[in-house]
C-alpha cells in the first residue's frame, strides 16, 4: 500500500518531534550545564520579545473592553466588563497571543539559526568535536523558552487588564473603584495558574518545533527558508490545537 | 594487523533515496599515512569522510578505526571515539556566533583538560601556523572565504588528534597559502605521526602531500597508488583528471544519476565547482 506523500510527511514530522523531545529530556540532566547559553537564550526569547508582547496584550485588553462594553450594555450588564476582560486575558488570550507572537519571533529565529548551522555543516562540526548538538543547541533554547513564556504572559496579563481599565474608565466613564473591584472579584488562583501553565507548554512547544525544523534542514538557502516558515506555521498550529485540549484538561 | 592498519573501509555502500553515492568502496589506511582522495564533484568523497567519523551510517559494509567498527558504536561511545579525530569542513563550518579565538579554542575546551593559559597559547600557535594573526577577536562573517577555511583548518588540528580529515582544505586559496597548508599537513604526518585523509581537487597539492593517492569515481575507488606511480597509470579516467581535460571518459558520465537530487542531496556536501587540477 502506498502512503500519500503528505501523510508520510506528517508521520515523519511527528516521529521527529517525539524523538527530539526524548533527546531533550535525556540530555537535560547531563553536565556540562551551560548556564551562560541558557541565560543568553532567555534574553533572546524573553527580554527581546517583551515590547511586542506588551503592545499586543495592551491592545487586546483595550479591544476586549470596547467590544464587551458595547454588547453588555444592551442587557445592562456593563458592570461586568472588568471581570470579563480580566478572566479572558488571564485564562486564555494572554497565553495564546504571546505564544503565537514568540513563535513568530523567536521560534522562527531558532529554525533559521539551526537550519543555517545544518546546511553550513556547523552541526556536523559540533558532532565531530564530541559535542551533541541537541545538548548544546536545543536544550538551552527549549528551556529558555519554557521559562520565559510564563513570565511574558504574567506581564501581558497585567498590561491587558490595564488596557481594559483605560478604555472603560477613560472612554466609557466607568467608575474606577468598582471596575477594579469587578476585575478581581471572580478571579481565582486557578485562572491565573492555568494561563501560566499553558504558557510554559506553549513555550516548550514553539522552541522544540523551531529547533526541530532547523535541525532537519536540507537543501541550502532554500531549505533554510522552508524550515523558518515551517517553524512558525507548525508551532502556531500546535499552539492553537493544544490550547483546546489543555483548556479542557486544566479546567 | 592492528598496527599496520589505522582505518579499514570494507565494501562500503551508501545511497540517498534512489541516488547511489558509494557503491562498494574498500580501502585501508596505515598509521601516519597521508592518503589523498581525488575525484570529480558528486562522486561521494565528502560522504566517505563522514562515514569515517560516524556522521553518516553505511547502508552496508564496514568502517573500522583501530579495529573498532564505527557503525556499532552507541551514542556515548561515539563521543569518546571522536576525540581521535580532527576534521576540516569544506566551507570551514565555523560557528558564526563565536569569534575566531572561540572557534579554535572550542575543541580544546571540549576535548582536553587544558588550562585557560595553555588554551590561549595553543590557539595562538595554531593561528600562526596558518598565518592568521590579529584576527582572533573577529567573527567569521568578517573574514574572507580563504581565511575562514584556514581557521577551520586551525580548529581541526588544535587538539592534536590522531586522525585528521580534510575536506578540500585548499580549494579557492591562493597558491602560496595552498603550499603553506600542504607543508603543515606534511609536517603533521611526519612529526606527529598523524594519519591524514585529504580530499582535494588540486592535483599539485595531491602529489605534494600524498603518500598514496586514491581516485573515487561513480562511488568506487578506481585507482590507488603512490604519487609517482599514480602519474603513470594508464587508466584514461585517471589521466583525464590529472591533466584536467574537458574531453574524455569522465565527461561522458556527467549528467548521469547524480542529477536526480533528492532531499538529502545537500548532505552529500559536494560543491559544484568544476575540477581544476
Amino acid at each position: 500500500m502506498k502512503v500519500p506523500g503528505s501523510l508520510e510527511g506528517f508521520f515523519e514530522q511527528m516521529g521527529r518531534f517525539f524523538q527530539m523531545t526524548g533527546r531533550v529530556f535525556a540530555w537535560t540532566p547531563r553536565p556540562p550545564y551551560d548556564w551562560r547559553e541558557l541565560f543568553r537564550q532567555m534574553v533572546k526569547v524573553g527580554v527581546n520579545s517583551t515590547p511586542v508582547v506588551l503592545l499586543t496584550t495592551l491592545f487586546t485588553g483595550m479591544v476586549l473592553a470596547l467590544q464587551t462594553f458595547t454588547v453588555l450594555q444592551r442587557f445592562n450588564a456593563e458592570s461586568f466588563v472588568g471581570s470579563l476582560v480580566a478572566l479572558s486575558m488571564v485564562r486564555e488570550l494572554s497565553a495564546v497571543l504571546s505564544g503565537l507572537i514568540v513563535a513568530g519571533r523567536a521560534g522562527s529565529a531558532m529554525g533559521a539559526e539551526l537550519g543555517t548551522m545544518r546546511v553550513t555543516e556547523q552541526i556536523d562540526a559540533l558532532e565531530v568535536m564530541a559535542t551533541d548538538p541537541v545538548h548544546y543547541l536545543v536544550v538551552p533554547r527549549v528551556w529558555a523558552s519554557t521559562i520565559m513564556l510564563p513570565l511574558l504572559v504574567a506581564l501581558g496579563n497585567g498590561i491587558g487588564i490595564l488596557g481594559g481599565y483605560l478604555v472603560a474608565v477613560v472612554l466609557f466613564k466607568a467608575n474606577p473603584v468598582s471596575y477594579v473591584h469587578r476585575t478581581f472579584q471572580y478571579m481565582q488562583l486557578n485562572d491565573l495558574l492555568s494561563g501560566l501553565i499553558k504558557a510554559a507548554i506553549f513555550g516548550f512547544l514553539l522552541a522544540l518545533i523551531g529547533c526541530q525544523q532547523g535541525f532537519y534542514t536540507s537543501g541550502g538557502a532554500e531549505g533554510v527558508g522552508r524550515s523558518t516558515t515551517a517553524a512558525v506555521v507548525v508551532a502556531s498550529i500546535a499552539i492553537l490545537i493544544s490550547d483546546f485540549f489543555l483548556t479542557r484538561l486544566l479546567f | 594487523m592492528a598496527d599496520t592498519v589505522k582505518i579499514r573501509i570494507h565494501d562500503l555502500h551508501k545511497s540517498f533515496g534512489s541516488k547511489v553515492v558509494l557503491d562498494g568502496v574498500s580501502i585501508d589506511v596505515a598509521p601516519a599515512e597521508s592518503l589523498v582522495v581525488i575525484g570529480g564533484s558528486g562522486t561521494g568523497k565528502s560522504v566517505l569522510l563522514k562515514h569515517i567519523v560516524g556522521l553518516l551510517r553505511p547502508d552496508s559494509g564496514t568502517v573500522e578505526v583501530d579495529g573498532t567498527a564505527v557503525e556499532t558504536l552507541g551514542n556515548r561511545e561515539i563521543t569518546e571515539f571522536r576525540r581521535k579525530f580532527g576534521m576540516a569542513f569544506q566551507e570551514g563550518a565555523l560557528f558564526d556566533s563565536m569569534t575566531v579565538w572561540q572557534n579554535v579554542a572550542f575543541p580544546l575546551q571540549r576535548l582536553t583538560k587544558m588550562s585557560r593559559g595553555e588554551i590561549d597559547d595553543r590557539v595562538e600557535e595554531c593561528l600562526e601556523m596558518v598565518r592568521l594573526e590579529g584576527v582572533s577577536e573577529k567573527l567569521p562573517s568578517q573574514l574572507s572565504g580563504g581565511m575562514r577555511r584556514r581557521v577551520g583548518f586551525a580548529r581541526a588540528v588544535a587538539h592534536q588528534p590522531e586522525i585528521l580529515l580534510f575536506d578540500e582544505p585548499t580549494t579557492g586559496l591562493d597558491p602560496v597559502t595552498t603550499a603553506l597548508i600542504d607543508e603543515v599537513i606534511l609536517d603533521l604526518s611526519d612529526r606527529l605521526k598523524t594519519t591524514t585523509i585529504t580530499i582535494t581537487h588540486d592535483m599539485e597539492s595531491a602529489f605534494r602531500i600524498g603518500d598514496r593517492i586514491a581516485m573515487l569515481n561513480r562511488g568506487k575507488i578506481i585507482a590507488e597508488a603512490p604519487p609517482e606511480e599514480f602519474k603513470r597509470l594508464d587508466d584514461p579516467r585517471v589521466q583525464q583528471f590529472i591533466h584536467g581535460k574537458a574531453e574524455g571518459p569522465l565527461s561522458e558520465e556527467v549528467g548521469g544519476p547524480r542529477d536526480t537530487r533528492d532531499r538529502l542531496g545537500s548532505k552529500a556536501g559536494e560543491s559544484e565547482v568544476p575540477n581544476r587540477p
